[in-house]
C-alpha cells in the first residue's frame, strides 16, 4: 500500500471495546523481568565467544606515532590485538558508519585505536590497559562558540537547511514588538540502559551480528559497506534492545570491530562498550547555539519569525541538528526564515538523539514565545492561540489534523493554569513557586516497511519482520493490531522481530516505528482476511472476525480450520505516498509544569507536570502513556541537569559517567502525567495513528524553564538551568534592589 | 583492571602487617569506590587485603558517653542506629544524603573516610592529574571545574573530598582509631586526618603505611539542632555542590543574637571537610550568618566554573542558621 489517499473506513474503526488501544501489559514483559529475554551481549546462540575490549585515543586531534602492543599480546589469555597496522581490508564509509582502525589519524577523543581480543572479558580489559601509544598531538578544534566564524551551510540531507518566506528583515524591523534572543543547549548523551554490544560470527563470507541496534536494515547496509560485503551476506539479530533514544540508529564501532576480529580469529567475538566509552565511542546530541527573532504587532500577532541554529558535526561529517525545522510549521507569520549552519569539530560523532531537531529547537523557541507573551502581557496560551495557522505556514498545505489549541485548553483546565500568578510572586517557605507551559510538536514520518504473517493449523498467527522493540512496546502493539484485524485473542499471536532474515522493516526511530511497521502488518492482515473469506466462501460484505472465527451471513468458520494443514501466509507492505506532500503531518501537545526554586540555594525542583497530547489512534494506552511520560522526563533532564561538558583543550566530555552526567532520578520526577485527546489521522497511515516516542520530550523542557521564570523572574537562556545560573540571577536581582534602596 | 593477588588475613593485626609488607596493597571493604577505580586503572593495587570478615562491625557506647563505631559498620546500618539517630542526628542525616540505598548497604565507615575525589580529570587516565600521577599537572585548573574546591587549594590540585559523612564527623569532632603494623594504637583527631593537597595531593590522609583504621569514635553528644543541608544538582544521588553539617543551639537572647553554641563544617569546598572555629565564635558573637561566612570564606578562590560555590556557601549557611532559629 502506498499512502496516496486518506484511508477511509477500516476494520479497526468503531471498536471502542476492541483489543487495539487497550492498556495491556507488554507481552514480553515477563521474559524481561525474569531475565529470560536475551539482549545482544547475552545471547548463547553463538558458541565459545572470545571477548573484545576497545582501546580509545586519549587525544582529540593528531596522528598516532607509535603503538606498542607487545605487552598486550603476551598478556594472559590474549588471542589477538588489532590495530591500524594489521586490521583486515575494509570497504567504504556509509552514512555515519566509518571503517575502523583505518589509519594513523585521530579525529576525536575516544576514537578506537586498538581492539584487544582475549579468552575472558577481564583478560581483554587488562590487556587493553597495556597497549601504549605515542602521538603527534595537534591542537583540537572543540568549541562551537570559537568555531562560529567558520560555520557553513551543510549539504541538504532529508531537509533543506534553509527556508525563507516573505521579507523577514523588513517585517521584523517594522514590528511594534520585537524579541531578539540567543539560547544555547549543551551536548547530551543518550544514557540508555543497555550499552552498545555486539557478538559477531562468520560462516564463509557471511557474517551474523547479534547487536543492539534500532534499525536493522539500515545497519545491515552500512555494515555491509564497511565490511566490503553484499548486504545479503550480513545478518543482524536484535530481538531485545534495552533503550535506544537514537544512540542505536546506526552500527557503532564495536559492531565493526567485533566483525573484523571475528574474521581474523575465526571465532565469535563479543564486545560491549563501557559506560564511560558510551560518551565518546558512542554518538551524542550536539550542542547548539540558537538565535530567535520574533516581530509581533501589539496584539501579539506575529509578522516575522527567524530561527537560526548552529551546531557541531564530527570531522568529515555533515550531520546537523535540525533545530528550526519545526518552527517552519508551528506558528503563523507571513515573513520568516530558518537557517542551519555547522562547524566540523574534533568532538565525537554528533548524531540523532530523541526528537533530533525538535527537542532542542523547542527548548529555545517555546521559551522565546514565553518571553514574547511576557512583553505583551499576554497569557502564553493566548499568544499561541492568536498565532494558530490555518494551514502549514511554509509548505502551504493543510495539516492532516492539528489539535494544538484543544491540547492547550484541556491542559490548562486539568492543570489549574488559571492559578498561575505574576512572576516571582508566589512563596511557600523558602520555595519560590511558578508554573510554565509550552506547545509540543513532532513531525510524523511514515517509512517503508514490510511484514509477513502465517496462520498455522493450530490457529496461531505468527508475525515476522525485521522490526525492533527498543523497550517501547512494539511487540505488544503489533500483537494488538494483528489480533484486532483477525479477531484473534492476543494469546494466539506470536510476534517475531529483530532479524534481517525477516521482511525489511522501518526499525525504531524518528517516532515512525509503530506507524510504519504497524501499517505493514495491517496490510498483511487485510490480505489474509481476504484470503480467509475466499477460502471460507463467505460474503465479504458484513463479515466479522471475532473470537478466532470469521462470520458472514448466517455462517461462521474457525480460522484454524481455514488455515489447513499447511497454514496460510500473507505479506504486507507500506510506503509513504502523496499524503506526505499534500498534508503537513505532526503530532501535537501541550506541557504544563510547576516548579519550586529554593530562594537560598537556587536549587530547582519539579513539583508536578502534565502533558496533553494528540497522536492519532492510541494503539496501547499504557505503552503510549509510558512513552509520553518518558519523553517528558527527558525534557526535565534537558531543562535542569543534562550537560556533557566539553573541555575545549582536550576535546573530551569531561563528566563522562553517570555519577557526573546527571539524568533525572525518581526523586526528581514526583508527579507526572500524560493525557491523550481522542484523534484519528486518516492521512497518516492505515492505522490512523501518529508517532509518540518523541512527542513527550518536545517542548517539555521549555515548560519547566518557563516555570522557573514564573517562579523567580529570572530568564536563563543557557541550558541546563543549574543552580549556579539561578544564583547569578538572584545576585543581579539583589544588586538591583540595593541600588534602588 | 590490573591483575592483583587477594588476601584475607585472619586478624586485624595480620591485616596491618600485610599492608606494611606489601607497598602496593589496598584494603578492600565495601569496594563501592575502589572497584570502580580499579576497573578504570586509576587504582592498580598489586594486592587486595579483604577486611570484611574482621571483627570491626560493632557500634558500642563508650565509657564517657560517646560512641565507638567499628570501621566496617555499613553506612546504612550506622544511619539507622538508634543512638546515632537520637544523639548524632547530623551524622545520620549526612549518611542518608549520600549515594543510594544500594551503595549505603555496602559502603563502610572507614571506606567512606577514605573515599577518593570525584574530580573529572582524576577519573580519566588520559588527562594530567597530580593526584593520580604525581608531577603530571592539574587539568582541572583552567578546565571545567564546576565541582572543584575553592578553599585550601594548591597549584597542584583543586580536588574536593566528596564525602557527606566526613563533614558530619568533622562537626562532631570525631576521632579516627588505628592500629599499626607494629601493634600500636593511635587516635587521630578528624581535623588532622584529611590533608590539604599542597605539593602532594596523592597523600590524602595522615595514615601511615601499614596502619589500619579500626574505628571512629564520637565524643559525648552535643545538644542542639542537628542539620545537614546538602545543596545538589538533582534531588538524590548527586554529590554535594556545597553542604553544611551544623549543630546549633538557641541563645539566651542576651546579646548573642539568637545562637548560643555553634559548630558547623562545610563539604564540597575543599580537599577536606572545612571547619573554622573562629567562624563559629563569630556566629555566636554576632548572630549573623554573614559574619560567620566571612570567616569561613577568607581566602576563598574560584577557578571559573566553580566560582558560584563562594556565594552558595554563604547563602547555605544563612539558610542553616535560619532553619535553626525556626526549630
Amino acid at each position: 500500500m502506498e499512502m496516496n489517499q486518506p484511508i477511509g473506513h477500516t476494520p479497526l474503526d468503531g471498536k471502542p471495546e476492541g483489543l487495539l488501544g487497550r492498556p495491556i501489559d507488554r507481552i514480553e514483559g515477563r521474559l524481561k523481568v525474569t531475565g529470560q529475554a536475551p539482549y545482544a551481549y547475552e545471547t548463547r546462540e553463538l558458541k565459545n565467544p572470545a571477548y573484545g575490549f576497545i582501546v580509545t585515543a586519549g587525544i582529540a586531534a593528531g596522528t598516532i606515532r607509535s603503538i606498542d602492543t607487545q605487552a598486550a599480546r603476551t598478556a594472559p589469555g590474549v588471542i589477538h590485538v588489532m590495530t591500524h597496522e594489521n586490521v583486515p581490508a575494509q570497504g567504504e564509509k556509509k552514512e555515519q558508519v566509518w571503517p575502523q582502525l583505518a589509519g594513523r589519524e585521530v579525529r576525536f577523543y575516544g576514537q578506537p585505536v586498538a581492539f584487544v581480543v582475549a579468552e575472558t572479558f577481564e583478560q581483554a580489559r587488562a590487556a587493553a590497559g597495556l597497549v601504549t601509544l605515542t602521538y603527534d598531538v595537534a591542537k583540537p578544534k572543540a568549541s562551537l562558540r570559537a568555531a562560529m566564524p567558520e560555520t557553513y551551510k551543510p549539504k541538504p540531507a532529508q531537509t533543506d537547511p534553509d527556508s525563507a518566506l516573505g521579507d523577514f528583515e523588513g517585517a521584523f524591523s517594522a514590528a511594534a514588538v520585537k524579541l531578539d534572543v540567543e539560547y544555547t543547549t549543551p551536548a547530551q548523551i543518550h544514557a540508555q540502559m543497555e550499552p552498545h554490544a555486539t557478538i559477531a560470527s562468520w560462516e564463509g563470507d557471511r557474517v551474523v551480528l547479534f547487536t543492539a541496534n534500532q534499525m536493522l536494515n539500515r545497519g545491515q547496509k552500512s555494515l555491509a559497506s564497511v565490511l566490503g560485503l553484499p548486504p545479503e551476506n550480513v545478518r543482524l539479530v536484535s530481538r531485545y534492545v534495552g533503550g535506544g533514544f537514537g544512540s542505536k540508529l546506526q552500527a557503532l564501532p564495536e559492531a565493526t570491530l567485533a566483525a573484523l576480529a571475528s574474521k581474523v580469529i575465526r571465532r565469535p567475538v563479543k564486545v560491549a562498550l563501557t559506560r564511560q566509552q558510551e560518551f565518546h565511542v558512542g554518538t551524542h546530541r550536539t550542542d547548539t547555539i540558537q538565535r530567535i527573532r520574533l516581530g509581533a504587532d501589539k496584539d501579539g500577532r506575529l509578522g516575522a519569525i527567524a530561527h537560526e541554529s548552529w551546531s557541531a558535526a564530527a570531522e568529515g561529517d555533515q550531520f546537523f541538528e535540525t533545530s528550526a525545522n519545526v518552527t517552519r510549521s508551528l506558528y503563523a507569520a507571513p515573513n520568516r526564515i530558518t537557517r542551519h549552519r555547522i562547524a566540523n569539530l574534533n568532538t565525537p560523532i554528533a548524531s540523532a538523539m530523541r526528537a533530533p531537531g525538535e527537542a532542542v529547537g523547542q527548548l529555545a523557541f517555546e521559551c522565546a514565545m514565553d518571553e514574547l507573551a511576557e512583553h505583551l502581557s499576554l497569557d502564553p496560551i493566548e499568544l499561541r492561540v492568536r498565532n494558530e495557522p490555518a494551514e502549514d505556514p511554509e509548505k502551504k498545505v493543510p495539516f492532516s489534523v492539528r489539535q494544538l489549541v484543544p491540547c492547550m485548553r484541556e491542559g490548562a483546565r486539568l492543570f489549574g493554569w488559571d492559578r498561575r500568578q505574576a512572576p516571582a510572586s508566589t512563596r511557600e517557605g523558602q520555595w519560590m513557586l511558578g508554573m510554565g507551559m509550552s506547545a509540543a510538536a513532532r513531525l510524523n514520518p511514515l517509512m517503508p516497511s514490510s511484514a509477513a504473517i502465517r496462520l498455522g493449523p493450530d490457529g496461531i498467527l505468527t508475525v515476522r519482520m525485521a522490526m525492533t522493540d527498543i523497550g517501547t512496546g512494539t511487540y505488544t502493539i503489533l500483537a494488538q493490531i494483528a489480533g484486532e484485524m483477525l479477531g484473534l485473542p492476543i494469546e494466539r499471536i506470536r510476534v517475531e522481530l529483530g532479524d534481517t532474515a525477516f521482511p525489511a522493516a522501518s526499525g525504531s526511530g524518528g517516532s515512525f516505528g509503530a506507524g510504519s511497521a504497524g501499517s505493514a502488518l495491517y496490510v498483511a492482515c487485510d490480505e489474509l482476511r481476504q484470503t480467509l473469506l475466499k477460502a471460507a466462501d463467505l460474503n465479504p460484505e458484513g463479515a466479522v472476525f471475532a473470537d478466532g472465527r470469521v462470520a458472514s451471513g448466517n455462517r461462521s468458520e474457525a480460522l484454524a480450520d481455514l488455515a489447513g494443514a499447511n497454514g496460510i501466509e500473507a505479506k504486507g507492505e507500506i510506503k509513504p505516498g502523496e499524503m506526505k506532500q499534500k498534508y503537513s503531518q505532526y503530532s501535537f501537545g501541550a506541557h504544563f509544569a510547576e516548579v519550586g526554586v529554593d530562594a537560598d540555594t537556587g536549587e530547582i525542583r519539579l513539583r508536578r507536570m502534565l502533558g496533553v497530547f494528540t497522536g492519532g489512534r492510541i494503539l496501547n494506552a499504557k505503552t503510549a502513556h509510558s512513552q509520553a511520560i518518558g519523553g517528558m522526563t527527558f525534557g526535565v533532564g534537558a531543562a535542569l541537569m543534562e550537560e556533557a561538558a566539553i573541555d575545549p583543550r582536550y576535546g573530551s566530555f569531561v563528566n563522562h559517567d553517570l555519577a557526573e552526567y546527571h539524568v533525572p532520578v525518581h526523586a526528581d520526577i514526583p508527579a507526572i502525567d500524560a493525557v491523550f485527546l481522542p484523534e484519528l489521522d486518516d492521512k497518516a497511515n492505515p492505522l490512523k495513528s501518529k508517532g509518540l516516542g518523541e512527542l513527550g520530550i518536545c517542548g517539555a523542557g521549555a515548560a519547566v524553564a518557563n516555570a522557573v521564570y514564573n517562579a523567580t523572574g529570572i530568564r536563563i537562556r543557557e541550558y541546563p538551568l543549574t543552580l549556579d545560573k539561578v544564583l547569578k540571577g538572584f545576585e543581579e536581582q539583589e544588586a538591583r534592589a540595593q541600588r534602588r534602596s | 583492571m590490573k591483575a592483583f593477588s587477594y588476601e584475607r588475613p585472619a586478624s586485624i593485626q595480620d591485616a596491618a602487617r600485610l599492608s606494611a609488607e606489601r607497598p602496593d596493597a589496598k584494603f578492600i571493604a565495601g569496594g563501592t569506590n575502589l572497584l570502580d577505580l580499579m576497573k578504570l586503572r586509576i587504582e592498580t593495587p598489586a594486592t587486595l587485603i579483604d577486611v570484611n570478615r574482621l571483627p570491626l562491625a560493632e557500634v558500642a557506647d563508650t565509657t564517657d558517653g560517646g560512641l565507638r563505631i567499628g570501621a566496617l559498620v555499613r553506612n546504612a546500618d550506622l544511619a539507622a542506629h538508634p543512638r546515632v539517630r537520637k544523639d548524632y542526628a547530623v551524622l545520620a542525616k549526612a549518611l542518608l544524603a549520600g549515594a543510594s540505598g544500594q551503595l549505603r548497604n555496602k559502603a563502610t565507615t572507614a571506606g567512606n573516610l577514605l573515599q577518593r575525589t570525584r574530580c573529572y580529570y582524576f577519573y580519566d587516565t588520559a588527562m594530567p592529574c597530580n593526584k593520580r600521577e604525581p608531577g603530571s599537572g592539574c587539568a582541572a585548573i583552567g578546565g571545567f571545574n564546576r565541582i572543584m574546591a575553592v578553599l585550601g587549594t594548591s597549584e597542584a590540585c583543586i580536588a574536593t573530598n566528596p564525602s557527606d559523612m566526613n563533614v558530619a564527623l568533622r562537626a562532631l569532632d570525631a576521632t579516627v582509631e588505628t592500629l599499626s603494623a607494629e601493634g600500636r594504637a593511635r587516635q587521630i583527631p578528624i581535623a588532622a586526618f584529611h590533608r590539604l593537597p599542597g605539593d602532594t595531593p596523592q597523600v590524602e590522609t595522615s595514615l601511615e603505611r601499614g596502619e589500619i583504621i579500626t574505628a571512629v569514635t564520637l565524643p559525648k553528644p552535643v545538644a542542639g539542632v542537628h542539620i545537614y543541608r546538602k545543596v545538589r544538582d538533582r534531588a538524590s544521588y548527586a554529590f554535594a555542590t556545597v553542604s553544611v553539617a551544623a549543630i546549633l543551639t538557641k541563645g539566651d537572647g542576651k546579646g548573642n543574637g539568637g545562637i548560643g553554641q555553634a559548630r558547623f563544617a562545610f563539604g564540597g569546598l575543599a580537599h577536606k571537610p572545612w571547619r573554622v572555629e573562629e567562624a563559629e565564635a563569630a556566629l555566636v558573637r554576632t548572630g549573623q550568618a554573614d559574619a560567620a561566612a566571612d570567616a569561613v570564606l577568607q581566602g576563598a578562590r574560584g577557578y571559573g566554573s566553580n566560582d558560584f560555590k563562594i556565594p552558595l556557601a554563604r547563602r547555605t549557611l544563612r539558610a542553616v542558621v535560619a532553619e535553626a532559629a525556626r526549630a
